[in-house]
């Protein structure tokens, strides 16, 4: 989902710093407050981070016959809501654009974007709604986290279109060409991140569902019905 | 510090990580392939929109000399994160480990006196 440095013409490197710039300000704003209110989130909050920083480095075969990386960004999306993710993916961006030439500066506005902001914020509303449905806690954050990878890489092929419109169809015809690169690669690569997101996430309900409890992430009533499970 | 759900969750992610294993191990065997980055081939297709014309306007700061270095940080980034997952839930279950037990001291504690 990089979009590598100097292809985002002018004007839309600058619209996606517009768009991500305030979301960024507020995740620092409410992260320092969720720290100085308590300081139990911040291993969490470093285990989230790592987590992102392990999946995005890891390139994946896919099955049509080329590589892409999983975000990384479910786990921090669940437990921390899309604004904190927004910070913890920039750093990892940041990393890769200045050591690894992999996105830009340039283009850092739209990546931060494409998998801080939008794929976050859909496992945010996927794992919401599917915890509150009733639907099992693990195949929830599977859900999240899966859809969050996906929805990552369909909003760079959008990006893409709306920045090169074909001369033929237009922005339409363009993100059908972008989303055939990115779309059907990420399939299995997002399902493999959210089964590992969901393993992840377990061990951290076995050693701190008191955290995530008190952060409203998870209902007592959920943990004491996995307790049972597994009684 | 008793597991909650066995290793059920664990199983399902051991088949599906062999189902993905499996799938590329069966594209491999049907023809060649790049297996090229999907970043840089929307590159490609940024050209065949725009006919080649479109030149990056800025170029990256820093570039890996080779292939070895650019997988070196990579490595490293992957380091760095497992390092901080491994430490942290470490630090848990010892946290737990060490609450249990003194848990417990203080129970018998009780119990002889």
């Amino acid at each position: 989902m990089h979009i590598m440095e100097g292809f985002l013409p002018h004007p839309w490197w600058e619209i996606w710093f517009a768009l991500s710039l305030p979301v960024l300000a507020y995740g620092v704003y409410k992260m320092n407050r969720m720290i100085k209110e308590s300081r139990e989130i911040l291993p969490l909050l470093a285990v989230a981070g790592a987590f992102v920083f392990v999946l995005s480095s890891l390139k994946l075969p896919s099955v049509t016959g080329s590589c892409s990386h999983p975000t990384g960004t479910g786990m921090g999306a669940i437990i921390f809501g899309p604004a904190i993710t927004s910070v913890l993916a920039v750093i990892v961006l940041v990393y890769q654009a200045v050591f690894l030439a992999h996105g830009g500066l340039t283009t850092l506005g739209a990546n931060v974007f494409s998998m801080g902001i939008a794929g976050p914020a859909v496992g945010y509303l996927v794992y919401r709604a599917a915890s509150r449905s009733g639907l099992h806690l693990y195949l929830s954050v599977f859900l999240a986290a899966t859809l969050a990878d996906w929805a990552t890489y369909l909003v760079t092929a959008a990006q893409l279109a709306l920045a090169f419109p074909a001369a033929s169809g237009g922005v339409y015809a363009s993100f059908e060409a972008f989303a055939a690169v990115f779309a059907i690669t990420q399939v299995p690569l997002a399902a493999v991140e959210g089964a590992v997101t969901a393993l992840m996430f377990k061990y951290i309900v076995e050693l701190r569902s008191d955290v995530l409890v008190r952060m409203n992430v998870v209902s007592a009533r959920a943990i004491a019905r996995l307790r049972e499970a597994a009684a | 510090m008793k597991r909650a759900g066995g290793f059920g969750l664990e199983a399902i992610v051991l088949g599906l990580v062999l189902l993905f294993i499996a799938a590329f191990a069966y594209t491999s065997s049907t023809g060649s392939h790049q297996w090229s980055g999907a970043d840089s081939q929307a590159e490609g297709v940024i050209s065949d929109l725009t006919g080649g014309a479109y030149e990056p306007w800025y170029q990256s700061i820093y570039e890996p000399p080779s292939g070895e270095i650019e997988s070196l940080l990579f490595a490293l980034q992957a380091a760095i994160g497992s390092l901080i997952i491994g430490y942290f839930l470490g630090y848990y279950r010892a946290m737990a480990r060490a609450k249990a037990a003194s848990a417990a001291a203080e129970r018998d504690g009780k119990q002889d006196a």
